[in-house]
């Protein structure tokens, strides 16, 4: 009997020196500010994901604490939190942040200290090329090049032979342009028309005049949010009747509401987990994609989730598997050593099925997506009840 | 180009530099009574249709809205409340405030639990509308012959305040409004929404009513007299702070309804505002900020000039319009007399 009891506040000390001692990851998204619609699906996945590892056990019998700041959309808050999670509150990995920008803008404080991050916005100059500062640098995203070749290829099977493109003219609009021309050119199909419009306008007339005058058999528009709804609007005024596609970028629900019966027939290509119910059974990812839509749902309510949380979910399934490698490598109290552990088994990840694809980095590939897993084409339809919803076109497999 | 396309193009012109219009009427008025460039009235162009959301059915603009009362409710009694405060030496000015105030939220409260469109439509301007007004006597009054440097940073500042107030109530997200009017009506080859001919038809009946004010009616002509020399209208007995009330006052009910009208058209969001309200300024600036019909041509043109530079280089569209500015300050800086009437 004795014996038991000190066995058992043995085993209660033992619990309680592991509680002393979590494993700190630190989480850096935009959950105020003009992000604010990707970057709290975000926060709330990891919220979803911390309390479920600590309940199963945490990380090889470790519990885990996510520190979460928020930078407001704002690259320099970002960089200060980044800096504070490094030197005050000691943490293993930086998942983050939302924005592209400010993605960028904490490459140099994560390289100076040594200390691996997974990003989550989509720029592919995040991880490419993996350069000295870059070699800490993971993302989880799909880049544009990826979705632009989706795009390419559904345009051909529609025999479109001449497209036209209109997008921000910002970072997103001129990466999108210059994915989209190079994809297009390779796969033969003559870009007449690359036109701008920026997030504030009130009217693209002019823009899209240029467009019809060139007669193309489909426009892309390159923009995220609801600001998209407006080229497209436009073109629907101007009796076009071509193919209009999107991109990734507007796959929220926010979109449908502004964009009405306007964007009746809109084709994007996007993250599996978009349309999770409708994928084949043999789609690799998913199982996994629908168990993360259902324990999301579960805490935020029936048709909260968006495919920006699966961005963080992704982050965390490839954290999660190598920290428990680095783990058996190295002491977490050796910080700067253990951070540089951590960093090469992240990039030793094979094979994580995540909810937007398979991921597989290399020391050249800090993203380690391939678009077959990682995109499906998505139409806009008006469903039964009347409501505007996407439906899977075609997989890339 | 051809005729068709520029055919197009400027009917495009023509809406856009309607809107330009009403805003340089605006902010040519309050800047020749009070000498305040009201950078902030893109602002409140964009709270009026995004507080008329909070009012629509759930069915039309798609969100479960029903019951909220909308930010700028709450902003709009606040500013009230202080004025009532400030004003609290003379308590019967103070009580009709405060009344006003509690009006304000009694208002919002009403259009959250469901009215038909049109009182929603009437509700939001109103309770948007003393955010002008109130402006005026919390901000720029306190600081009663200031330069004008003075007051153009305290407007800026308003214009940041409330667009992050405008993003705090409302989101990222742009939102999707009925149209009063539907459809179009095709002119020669080109149709025009429908809607657009109200906003046409407003900037018309702004431009006659402020004629009409300014030449025939006694208040008007006080206006004009506080414009034309400050020192010398109050020796007269007329209060420039009330000239500034009025001023504020007209300003913002144009923005009201003009964004009300406009909404429809554009898919209205909080940071929309500023860009507009910025190339009523340009418009407005063609004219020296002084005269009226200069000000509408300087709308007209920037109308035209932005729909022909997003057709034939819409990367520098922007750029385009606002190098516009340069020109037109270096002539207006050559021409203008040295020293202004008052300081």
């Amino acid at each position: 009997m004795k014996r038991a009891l000190i066995g058992l506040l043995a085993l209660g000390m033992g619990l309680s020196l592991a509680q002393q001692a979590p494993l700190k990851i630190g989480v850096v998204v935009s959950a105020t500010g003009p992000a604010a619609s990707l970057g709290i699906p975000e926060r709330n996945t990891l919220v979803i994901l911390e309390e479920q590892v600590n309940r199963r056990g945490g990380v090889a019998g470790r519990p885990v604490q996510f520190i979460i700041i928020d930078d407001a959309s704002d690259t320099t808050q970002a960089v200060r939190a980044t800096r504070k999670l490094i030197q005050e509150d000691g943490v293993l990995a930086i998942i983050g942040t939302t924005t592209t920008p400010a993605s960028l803008g904490m490459i140099d404080p994560a390289a100076e200290a040594g200390i691996p991050v997974i990003s989550l916005a989509a720029n592919l100059e995040i991880v490419a090329p993996v350069d000295e500062k870059r070699r800490w640098i993971f993302k989880t995203p799909q880049t544009e090049q990826q979705m632009s070749t989706p795009i390419v290829q559904d345009m051909k099977a529609n025999g479109v032979k001449t497209a036209a493109y209109i997008g921000f003219n910002d970072a997103y609009g001129e990466g999108w342009a210059k994915a989209f021309e190079a994809a297009a050119k390779e796969a033969g199909i003559t870009v007449v028309a690359s036109e701008r419009f920026a997030r504030t306008d009130t009217s693209v007339t002019g823009q899209i005049l240029r467009i019809l005058s060139r007669n193309p058999d489909a426009v892309l528009i390159g923009g995220s949010g609801t600001a998209p709804v407006l080229p497209q609007r436009t073109l629907k005024e101007r009796g076009y009747k071509g193919l209009i596609y999107q991109t990734h970028g507007v796959a929220n629900p926010d979109f449908l509401r502004v964009g009405g019966d306007n964007v009746i027939g809109t084709r994007l290509p996007a993250g599996p987990i978009l349309v999770f119910d409708q994928l084949p059974s043999s789609f690799p990812n998913k199982n996994v994609a629908q168990s993360y839509v259902q324990q999301y749902e579960a805490k935020y309510g029936i048709g909260s989730y968006s495919t920006f949380g699966g961005h963080a979910y992704d982050a965390w399934a490839i954290l999660r598997p190598a920290l428990e490698r680095a783990l058996k490598k190295e002491q977490t109290s050796n910080l700067a050593a253990f951070r540089k552990v951590l960093r090469d088994e992240i990039e030793a990840t094979k094979g994580v099925v995540g909810t937007h694809g398979i991921f597989t980095m290399s020391p050249t590939d800090h993203l380690g997506l391939k678009f077959q897993e990682a995109a499906v084409m998505v139409e806009v339809v008006k469903g039964e009840s009347g409501k505007l919803e996407w439906k899977l076109v075609r997989t890339f497999r | 180009m051809d005729w068709t396309i520029a055919a197009f193009l400027a009917a495009d012109a023509v809406q856009n530099g309607t809107i330009y219009a009403l805003l340089a009427l605006a902010l040519v008025l309050v800047f020749a009574v009070t000498r305040v460039i009201l950078v902030p009235i893109g602002e409140l162009l964009v709270f009026a249709p995004l507080t008329y959301v909070f009012f629509l059915p759930s069915g039309i603009s798609g969100l479960p809205l029903q019951g909220v009362i909308p930010g700028t409710a709450w902003l709009s009694a606040g500013m009230l409340a202080v004025w009532a405060a400030l004003d609290r030496a003379a308590p019967r000015r103070a009580g009709v405030l405060l009344g006003g105030a509690l009006a304000v939220l009694g208002l919002a409260w009403w259009g959250a639990h469901g009215v038909p469109l049109w009182l929603g439509w009437i509700l939001a301007v109103l309770i948007v509308f003393p955010i002008g007004p109130a402006s005026y006597r919390l901000f720029f009054e306190p600081a009663k012959n200031a330069s004008v440097l003075t007051y153009l940073i305290i407007a800026v500042g308003l214009h940041f305040a409330y667009q992050g107030l405008g993003l705090v109530f409302f989101g990222p997200e742009q939102y999707r409004l009925p149209a009063i009017l539907p459809g179009q009506t095709p002119i020669g080859s080109v149709p025009i929404n429908n809607q657009a001919f109200l906003v046409y038809g407003f900037a018309l009946f702004c431009m006659l009513g402020l004629y009409g004010f300014f030449t025939r009616s006694l208040y008007g002509k006080a206006l004009r007299a506080c414009a034309v020399n400050r020192l010398g209208a109050r020796l007269l007995g007329i209060s420039p702070a009330q000239a500034g009330y009025v001023s504020f006052g007209i300003a913002t009910l144009i923005a009201c309804v003009a964004g009300m009208l406009l909404a429809p058209l554009i898919q209205p969001a909080y940071f929309q505002g500023f860009l507009l309200g910025l190339k009523g300024f340009v418009a407005g600036i063609l004219g020296g900020l002084i005269s009226y019909p200069l000000a509408v041509i300087g709308a007209i043109v920037v109308g035209g000039l932005e729909a022909w530079a997003s057709f034939q280089a819409s990367a520098f569209k922007d750029a385009i319009v606002f190098a516009l500015l340069l020109p037109i300050l270096f002539w207006r800086s050559l021409r203008s007399p040295e020293v202004e009437e008052e300081e």
